[in-house]
Formats: C-alpha cells, structure tokens, sequence
C-alpha cells in the first residue's frame, strides 16, 4: 500500500512529543552547565586571589619600597611604578608597530608574496616561548648595553605585543565592508587617509580589544623580564636601570621561605590584576568614545 | 530642449545614438561625459565591448539590462573605481569635461565624480560629520555648518534629521541612509553623480522618495544611474542605455527606447521576456 504523503488534520494542533522536549531541555542544560565551566575558574581565581590578598594590600604596600628579609612592612611601589614603566615602553614600541603590520596586511598585502610571509611570520612568532624571546632581547640589549635595564624588559614584552596586534588588527579589519572603503574613495579620499580615518576609525573598538588582549598576556609574563629587567630592591632610575616589576616580585616573593613575603606576593598578584583591568577600562573610554559600529 | 545651456564641448558622440531620433533630441545637449570605444577585462575574461556612448549635462542617464550585462562595471568605470580590482584593465577614452580621465589624478578625478553605492554605506560617524567628512578632508575653507545643511535638504532628509545631527549615522532607517549617503556625496558638489542600484535594498516609499529626489536633483547634477527595475529607469531618466552582455544594445531618449524601441533584444527585454 502506498504511503500517504499528508499531513494529518491536526497537524498544527498536535502536542510537541516528549522526546523533542526532553532533547530540548537536556541541550539547554548542556549550555548553561559549558558556561558555568568555564566560568568557575575564572571566579576562583578572582576570589582566591582577593581573599589572600586584600589582607596584605594597604597604602605602604602601594607607596613603599621593599624592606630588608625579615623586616615587617614595606611595599612594592617600585615594582608597581617599574611594571608600569616597562609596559609603557613595550607599548610605544609594540602597539604603533602591530598596528601598522596589521593595517599592511590588510590594506595593502593582501594575497602578495610578501603579505603572506609576513602574515606566517607572525603567527611563528606568536607561538615562539617567551622565555625565548627573553634571551632574544638579553642579546640584543642587555648585552650590547652591559647591563640590565627596564628597556631590555620593554624590548621583549614588545617582541611579545607585535604578532599578537598585528594579526587582530589584520582580522578586525578585514571585517570592515569593502562597501565603506569605496564610500571614501568616492569622495576623492586618498587610500592613505581612507585607511587611517574610515577604516580604522571603523575598526577601533576591535583593535582596542586586540590590543588588550595582547597587553593584558604581557602584562604578566615573568620569563622575558628575568634576564632583562632582571629587578632591583629600590627604586630604579631611568630606562637604563635594572627595574622591579610586578610579575618577577611575585615570583622572588612566591619562592621565598618567608611568610611576610607570601603575602605581599599575593596582594602584588591583585594588584597587577587591578593595574591590567584599570587600564583596560581606560582605552576603552577613552579611544572607543563616540559611535558604537554595528557589524555587518 | 535646454540649449541655452552653455555648450562647453558638443561631441560627436550623437551619432552612437541607435535611432535617427534620438540624434535629433540629443545634437542639442552638450555632453558632460563621453566614452569611447570601451574595452574592459578582469584578468582574461572581457566585461565591455566597444562601448560608446555619452553622458548629457545636467540629465539623467540610466543603464538597464539583465544580471550580468556589465551595467555596474561600466558605471564603475566613469569614476574609475573598477581599480580597487588588481586584475582589471580598460582600453579606450572616457572624457570628462572634453579630458581623459585615464590621465587624471584618481583622487582628483572621484572629488568630481561622486557615487552612491547599492547598499547604503555611511561612515561610523555622526550624521553631521558624515557630510561634513568629504568637505574637511578636501580642506573646504567655508562654512560647514551651512553646507551640511544645505546638502542635506537637497538629499531630502534635512527635516528628518536636523534636531539629532549629532547622533549616529547608524541610528537612521536604511532609506534615510541612502540619503544621506547622497547627501554625503552632493557636499563635494560632484559634477557627475553615479548611482549604483541606489534603491535596491529600499522598500517602496524609500525608493519613491529617492527616485523624486534624482529628479530633482537634475538641476544640480549630472546622474548616471544603474538599475535592474525598467519603470525605475523610465520614471527617472532621460536617455537609457540598454545593455547584454557587454555590448550596448540600444541607447536612445527614454521615451524612444520604452515605446518604440529599435532592436528586438531590447523589446524582448522591456516587455520582460527574459532577464
């Protein structure tokens, strides 16, 4: 007998069966559990970090300069200043740099011969161990300088923002429409200007997060700065100096056997946490201001 | 017709005109573009053929044919804009104003050959500086304010627009969009303004409205348009250009080619046999 192909009367009307709804739930609750996953790490952190070291973190932490072992007291001021110092200099040489590389790949190199080497060039160095790129930097500067100096630290967290930048800022502009790029040269915008005032413009709260996300990994690396800025117990002097930082505290302080020095490498581990989310927070208000862009 | 118009150059380019008619109509317009045996290639494989064909001052042309025809490339081609495809190539002479411009400087070339694209592009900026963007950077030295405004009362969204001129182009409708990118390109004062399918991702009152503003805007401007719908092309235009497959057809007065056209392909096609 053939089959009928035809709906029943009641089509419409017939109860969703229990196994889509059950399918239903299941995947929903798959979902939700994912999230929950990978949240809980990160909630961990947040809070293990917080309860050891809000206990540790006061104003002498922040203003003063460690005190001799065995001493009680003291703070980090020069780690946090020295953190700061160097990222500076990582960024004034790694960000414009990035940045750049990014906006040849996708505006000008795109399918070249040399685009393409450049592009795979910075995906090996993307995935080159920082504590290569530490000895990288120790021969290039601190051998030729003599000694260690916060540059030599600036040089490698650079070495470390370039291929991270250059590939989002590639990728982010790449999402820009080709339509909006025409739209300028319509007007008789050169392909310069147009690149710097409508596609990157178009592009910035993408790049922002690039860039974020590459100064935020940095941010923390200790291996590159060991043999670079190596660290200094007082306040440096200069970009020629060795230089404290804050991720090469914690370690000096995490390994140490004493127990004042645990904790204040906790509060450090907070505060260089606080330090990546309150410039974070800057860049965005202050660079993304203005106009939301929609993704089309 | 409009021959008190000063006729800066009358070109032969009458003669492409396919009816005896046409010519006619045509012999007293001064043309503000013409083009010339016009070949074009994207990388081996050839979009134009041979064509010619002029564009009258202060009139709308429009150019119509099925998918594939070569309409958009051709229109592209005016300002050179097909350039920001490495493969391509053109052979000819395109004039502007009786000048190559071939031999121009590109930039230069698209300040006086404006565009409004298919789907409406504004910039990630206020609807104010969205305008006010082609006058700064080709360092317009009057008023700004004035010349925003202006502009946009010619693109017809002045009303609908004046008490929020600062808030985000992407907060507009798609139809005041597309008006607005009109609006962006009339600032510069083009002296051809091409227009690609400007009314095809619009709904009906969107394209109405944009169809009475090029109307309108003849007074100001000279207008290529390219569009896939017939009646668009009839309702607006003064002279159509009928393409398939690279080659024009037809190229007569608007009222000529829609009533009595001369080439049975162009009459297979208005009465939409094909395309």
């Amino acid at each position: 007998m053939p089959e009928k192909v035809m709906l029943p009367a009641n089509f419409a009307d017939a109860p969703i069966s229990l196994w889509r709804r059950g399918l239903n739930a299941v995947v929903s609750l798959a979902a939700i559990g994912a999230v929950v996953l990978v949240l809980l790490p990160l909630g961990a952190v947040f809070g293990y970090l917080i309860y050891k070291g809000i206990g540790s973190l006061n104003w002498a932490f922040l203003t003063q300069i460690p005190k001799p072992p065995g001493e009680a007291g003291g703070g980090m001021a020069n780690a946090i200043a020295g953190s700061v110092y160097i990222l500076l200099i990582a960024s004034s040489m790694g960000v414009p740099l990035g940045i750049g590389a990014g906006i040849y790949l996708s505006e000008y190199g795109r399918g070249t011969r040399f685009g393409n080497l450049i592009r795979f060039t910075a995906d090996v160095l993307n995935g080159v161990p920082s504590i290569i790129v530490g000895i990288v930097a120790y021969g290039l500067v601190v051998l030729s300088q003599g000694h260690f100096s916060a540059l030599a630290g600036g040089v490698a967290l650079a070495i470390m923002l370039v291929p991270t930048i250059t590939r989002t800022t590639e990728e982010m502009l790449l999402l820009v429409p080709q339509a909006v790029r025409e739209a300028a040269y319509g007007l008789g915008v050169s392909r310069w200007r147009t690149t710097l005032s409508i596609t990157l413009r178009t592009a910035t709260s993408g790049v922002i997060t690039g860039v974020m996300l590459a100064f935020a990994r940095v941010a923390g690396e200790t291996a590159p700065l060991l043999f670079t800025a190596f660290g200094n117990r007082f306040e440096s002097h200069g970009w020629s100096q060795p230089t404290a930082t804050l991720p090469v505290m914690i370690y000096t302080y995490a390994v140490s056997p004493y127990d004042d020095w645990h904790r204040q490498a906790w509060a450090a581990g907070l505060v260089l946490l606080g330090l990546v989310l309150i410039i974070n927070i800057l860049a965005r208000t202050i660079l993304s201001r203005g106009i939301a862009v929609p993704r089309s | 017709m409009q021959a008190s118009a000063k006729p800066e150059f009358s070109v032969n380019i009458v003669t492409n005109l396919t009816t005896p008619a046409s010519r006619e109509t045509a012999a007293a317009l001064p043309m503000r573009m013409t083009i010339s045996k016009l070949n074009f290639f994207y990388g081996p494989k050839q979009i134009l053929f041979d064509i010619s064909m002029g564009v009258a001052d202060k009139r709308v042309t429009a150019l119509i044919g099925p998918s594939g025809c070569g309409k958009s490339t051709l229109l592209r081609t005016l300002n050179r804009m097909y350039e920001t495809v490495s493969t391509s190539r053109l052979e000819g002479e395109i004039l502007l104003d009786g000048q190559n411009i071939l031999a121009q400087d590109v930039t230069a070339l698209r300040r006086r050959v404006g565009m409004v694209f298919q789907r409406p592009n504004p910039f990630p900026k206020s609807i104010y500086d969205n305008v006010a963007y082609g006058l700064r950077i080709n360092g317009y030295k009057g008023s700004l304010a004035d010349t925003v405004e202006k502009s946009l009362r010619h693109a017809a969204l002045w009303d609908e627009v004046k008490d929020h001129l600062h808030k985000s182009a992407y907060e507009l409708s798609g139809g005041q969009q597309q008006r607005l990118c009109i609006a962006r390109a009339l600032a510069v004062e083009p002296e051809v303004l091409l227009m690609d399918e400007p009314c095809s991702a619009l709904d009906p009152i969107s394209t109405a409205k944009i169809e009475e503003l090029m109307v309108e805007l003849k007074n100001l401007t000279t207008i290529v348009i390219v569009t896939h719908n017939m009646q668009q092309a009839a309702r607006v235009s003064d002279f159509t250009a009928f393409l398939l497959t690279g080659q024009i057809i037809e190229f007569s007065p608007t009222p000529h080619l829609f009533t009595t056209p001369s080439d049975p392909r162009t009459e297979a096609y208005i009465t939409g046999r094909f395309g």
